[in-house]
């Protein structure tokens, strides 16, 4: 087991914690724990929660405090070891070939490899951080594949050798949990949930984001779109969701719509989906008369 | 590590919270115990809840048991005498509101402990025995057939072919090198295919008594004879039964789905079934994309628009949508009820699932079709 007390300053989640608020994140205790323990014991962490509840922008903030590159992997189905890893310039070795005539020439040379991710951030540990998004996408194969890369951060490269990380990368990994991840996947990294913030905290999320709304504005917005998280929609609002609602309303009213009425033409940016429009038309306005009681 | 871990005083009490998570069904891995430790002293002394945080994020509880964590953390770390069962958490069983919507009452109750499920309920729980009858030759022919018939779609690795859309140069690269850089044929590459999800969704209320035990049946058949299945019973509630039917024998599979469904033979509600179904994101995602097949006879009682709704989302959501309900056994079948009239735009098969026969013979047949 790896400890590293001290992550460039951050000795604590507090500490942690205060450091994402100035990259514009606001972390809950059991996500700056988590993220602090993480870093701390050289460990991968697995965020799992909704989408839209801000996991993908805790990487960013995580890149963004340790003054480092975000070098993203995006998951999908089918996603194999030449997008993740590494992969030859085959037109490239071709012509060299080619043009070698006589001439030895070495063609899984540097100037013919292509880095992919995984590749960049083991070569690269201490100036970046790994984020790997959507793992649920991908299929078992690649989460076998994952696991692998993981325990020892290595890879082979059959016609180079093995390229071993100097030290551990800082790996993030997230989920929306469209299906369950392998268990030893889970047990490899530290694991937190990421539920939607309260109340409070998502109002400030949407002041800090959106620094020309004001704070009723915030607070009805918030409290609309946790009325709407309650309701069977489709594709129920994260918190982006909010911060641009809170935005599209405070502009209709500047250029002169009235209150509730900027609200509800705005919805178009918190719910995109035409049936949950529908769904939800007949009650938008006593939903946004009440969230802005 | 510090010398903490020399003084097994010291660290026993963690480790024994570890013993008792496991007892719980809670799996946990050496390797997380020792981050556990860990994370502990990393953290120092600091107060209770750094403690349970701590070992939220390096025991990673699954989410929908976290209260169930939470209470063994309070049993163990603070005395705590609430040791109350009764409103226990659960994961695979989406209760249906009772009245109106919006107010969706999720029971709990792990799979691990079925003490969870001996709760106050609304229904009686009623227990199902399978009947360890035969349904034989159809059961059989799926098992054999399933693996070779069922839809595929095309997936993302290229695989080496005669033929296909693409060089491979990699390939094409290494043969060239022994011919001094001449290239002397192109092989190609095509896309392999993988296995289409299935959804099953079954009916188990009272009207479909006759068949469920045999329904049951053939979804573990189908379970076993395909890689990804997802198979959802539904009556009063929606219960989720995919990880009991992976029990590879048959007898252990059934009673295990038997725990799990509480709703046995009881009254049908599809519409809010369905709703219920589509309403959490991790069920609602198993239909993209995937052949989804409802072994129901459509008797709702009531409004058919919540069934409609819901019967249309799912469409678009799979690739295909097919309905097999009893009712329509012989090819001159024109829906009667309500409900069935109201989605027959909506499903693209309305066939016969009155019999196991039936039922195989379509699901086998859905490799030849199209995408709706």
């Amino acid at each position: 087991m790896v400890v590293r007390g001290n992550i460039v300053g951050i000795d604590s989640p507090e500490a942690l914690e205060r450091a994402l608020r100035t990259a514009y994140y606001l972390a809950d205790e059991g996500l700056a724990t988590a993220a602090y323990l993480g870093l701390a014991l050289g460990k991968p962490l697995l965020l799992e929660g909704a989408p839209g509840v801000g996991k993908t922008e805790a990487a960013k903030a995580i890149a963004a405090v340790l003054g480092r590159r975000l070098i993203r992997l995006q998951c999908y189905e089918g996603i194999d070891a030449s997008a993740a890893l590494y992969e030859w310039n085959y037109p490239r070795q071709m012509l060299a070939i080619r043009q070698a005539g006589e001439e030895t020439i070495d063609i899984y040379g540097e100037t013919f490899l292509i880095e992919r991710p995984m590749l960049a951030s083991l070569r690269a540990p201490d100036s970046t951080v790994l984020l790997i998004d959507e793992i649920d996408r991908a299929d078992q194969e690649f989460e076998a594949f994952l696991l692998e890369f993981l325990s020892d951060f290595q890879i082979s490269i059959p016609e180079r050798g093995t390229v071993r990380a100097t030290e551990r990368p800082v790996v993030v990994l997230t989920s929306n949990r469209t299906r369950d991840l392998h268990e030893a996947l889970r047990r490899r990294c530290v694991y937190h949930w990421i539920e939607y913030p309260t109340a409070e905290r998502e109002a400030r999320i949407v002041m800090m984001r959106a620094s020309s709304v004001a704070e009723a504005t915030a607070r009805a917005v918030v409290a609309a779109v946790g009325r709407l998280r309650r309701e069977p929609l489709s594709k129920a609002p994260g918190i982006a969701e909010a911060v641009d609602w809170a935005e599209a309303a405070t502009l209709l009213h500047e250029r002169g719509a009235r209150w509730p009425d900027a609200f509800k033409r705005s919805i178009g940016v918190a719910l995109k989906d035409e049936e949950d429009l529908t769904f939800i038309s007949g009650r938008l306005d006593a939903l946004i008369a009440e969230a802005a009681a | 590590m510090s010398d903490e871990l020399q003084l097994p005083r010291a660290i026993r009490v963690f480790v024994s919270f570890v013993a008792l998570l496991r007892a719980n069904g809670f799996a946990v891995a050496p390797e997380q115990t020792t981050a556990y430790l860990a994370a502990i002293e990393l953290l120092g002394p600091r107060s209770m809840e750094a403690i349970r945080l701590a070992g939220l994020a390096t025991l990673a509880p699954p989410p929908e048991r976290r209260a169930t964590y939470d209470r063994l953390f309070d049993i163990h770390f603070l005395g705590s005498e609430a040791v109350d069962r009764a409103g226990a958490e659960d994961e695979e069983v989406v209760r249906l509101q009772e009245e109106g919507r919006g107010e969706d009452e999720t029971l709990l109750a792990d799979e691990a402990n079925e003490s969870g499920l001996a709760a106050a309920r609304a229904e009686a729980l009623v227990e199902r025995r399978f009947a360890a009858s035969a349904t034989g030759d159809a059961l059989r022919k799926l098992s054999r057939e399933a693996p070779a018939r069922l839809p595929r779609r095309r997936g993302h690795r290229r695989m080496r072919a005669r033929r296909g859309p693409w060089a491979d140069l990699r390939r094409t690269l290494r043969e060239s090198v022994r011919n001094d850089g001449e290239v002397l044929r192109l092989g190609r590459l095509r896309r392999r295919t993988r296995p289409r999800k299935v959804l099953l969704l079954i009916d188990v209320s009272g009207s479909m008594k006759g068949r469920t035990d045999d329904n049951m049946k053939l979804a573990h058949a189908l379970s076993h004879a395909a890689p990804n299945v997802e198979v959802f019973t539904f009556g009063t509630r929606l219960t989720r039964v995919t990880r009991a039917l992976r029990l590879k024998r048959r007898e252990q599979a059934l009673s295990a789905a038997a725990h799990l469904v509480s709703d046995w033979d009881g009254g049908t509600r599809i519409g809010d079934a369905l709703q219920a179904f589509l309403a959490v994101p991790r069920f609602g995602s198993y239909a993209r994309g995937a052949a989804v097949v409802i072994v129901s006879d459509g008797l709702e009682r009531g409004d058919p628009s919540a069934l409609r709704d819901a019967v249309a989302k799912l469409s678009r959501r799979a690739w295909r949508l097919s309905w097999l309900t009893p009712l329509a056994a012989g090819p001159s079948f024109q829906p009667q009820t309500e409900a069935l009239i109201a989605i027959r735009r909506f499903v693209d098969d309305l066939v016969d699932g009155g019999s196991t026969a039936a039922i195989v013979s379509h699901v086998l047949s859905l490799g030849q079709r199209k995408a709706a």
